[in-house]
């Protein structure tokens, strides 16, 4: 059977890709991968699950999150809660639309949609990450997939609806 | 028996594109997409989503891994240490009362507002600041407790608890002193879950000698704040009412039996 640190070495490489995708910058990804890391170790003693690896992923996304959140401080006026989109306008602006697409969502339904197509988890699973109920997990899901949809077909970046 | 012909519902065509549709529906939303193109095309569009999200990011887990991202190098910097403090027996005598109209909420509840402005601000300017600091969050590691406590209490000047809260599963990740609200010294106790959410504790000097318990605030953060034998405190955290009352109430509950012990 694997140990605690086992199995923390062995979600690494999908810790990294998640982290990627999350913030579409590879630094700012290994960043996150690397404290979540440091907090999985020195929060050995508290891991009371038995999912190594859904706990792991809660931690890439809670600090991910408190990331989001000091960014979004800044401004004083911020329209969109997600101030997390700096490839927007960068160099890489020119090709690569599913990376602008994902750009474009706010951070729990990118989040939500990660975890279940990128990294395979179930919808159950997502739930525990992300703390809410699974009917929370399926809307974020679609409104995702609704606004990625919207964007690559027809190019300009939908609003977001005010419910 | 499944009914061919039962509507298929939008959550289902998601559960179908994520494979996580019973087996006995499958057959049944398959055929159904087969006589409906409009929605079929849709779910054709959220498959080439999928895969292009895979095909963009999905070799990152095949590349080598950094120095940095390696265990054993993290280990080495001495962040795996950790130390299972004994869990402290939750108070039972104390009864939360917010919102109630009687018991302890209501003591004192005209007392200085703006105090409570004050040092709650500062209070949650810490917390949002230091939250998001992982390597260097604290001037003193949870581990040296005992250092951190005394040297606090003599900075702010009078003998200082630092709250036990293992036995709700909160982490002492250590502290740090900061300028308060009338430039004396204030003190700052961070703590953190398993999975990193994290819970500040600022105490700071007050006028009031005693004061309500107060609940505020705002898209992300929350705080509830109450003076006691003239010392204010702030308890802060993410914005989980239930989650933060929790919190405050453990953490009353110790530096008010701090108090008693005073007395």
């Amino acid at each position: 059977m694997a140990t605690f640190r086992q199995k923390i070495e062995a979600a690494i490489p999908a810790l990294r890709r998640y982290a990627r995708a999350l913030t579409r910058d590879a630094d700012t990804a290994d960043d996150l991968v690397q404290d979540t890391l440091v907090r999985a170790l020195r929060s050995e003693h508290l891991f009371q699950g038995e999912e190594v690896r859904s706990w792991l992923y809660t931690i890439l996304t809670n600090l991910n999150r408190n990331r989001l959140r000091s960014l979004a401080r800044r401004p004083v006026l911020s329209p969109i809660d997600d101030n997390d989109a700096p490839d927007l306008a960068g160099p890489e602006a020119g090709g690569r639309d599913i990376e602008r697409a994902l750009a474009l969502l706010v951070e729990e339904q990118r989040t939500a949609l990660l975890l279940v197509v990128l990294e395979g988890l179930s919808y159950r699973e997502v739930a525990e990450v992300q703390g809410v109920p699974i009917g929370t997990v399926m809307s974020r899901l679609a409104r995702a997939r609704v606004q990625i949809k919207t964007y690559l077909e027809g190019g300009r970046p939908p609003l977001r609806r005010v419910k | 028996m499944i009914d061919k012909n039962l509507p298929v519902t939008e959550d289902e065509l998601h559960a179908f594109v994520d494979g996580e549709l019973p087996a006995d529906r499958r057959e049944a939303v398959a055929n159904w997409l087969a006589a409906h193109p409009g929605e079929a095309a849709t779910v054709a569009a959220w498959r080439a989503q999928a895969e292009a999200i895979r095909a963009r990011y999905g070799a990152t887990a095949d590349e080598p891994l950094p120095a940095r991202l390696k265990l054993e190098q993290i280990m080495r910097q001495g962040s795996g240490r950790g130390r299972s403090l004994a869990a402290m027996a939750a108070a039972a005598a104390f009864a939360f009362m917010i919102g109630g109209g009687t018991g302890w909420l209501a003591r004192g509840a005209a007392a200085a507002p703006s105090s409570f402005n004050t040092i709650t601000a500062d209070a949650l300017d810490a917390y949002k600041l230091y939250v998001v600091e992982v390597r260097h969050p604290v001037e003193v590691p949870g581990n040296e407790r005992a250092h951190m406590t005394q040297w606090l209490s003599k900075r702010f000047g009078s003998a200082l608890e630092v709250p036990h809260l293992e036995s709700i599963g909160l982490k002492l990740v250590g502290g740090r002193l900061l300028p308060g609200p009338t430039g004396e010294a204030a003190a700052f106790y961070m703590y953190e879950n398993a999975s990193g959410e994290r819970f500040t504790v600022y105490c700071a000097k007050a006028s009031a000698p005693e004061t309500a318990l107060r609940y505020r605030s705002d898209d992300h953060s929350a705080a509830f704040y109450w003076v006691d034998d003239k010392v204010a405190y702030v308890v802060s955290g993410p914005a989980d009412r239930a989650k933060l009352e929790k919190v405050t109430q453990t953490v009353y509950e110790q530096v008010d039996k701090s108090g008693a012990k005073r007395s």
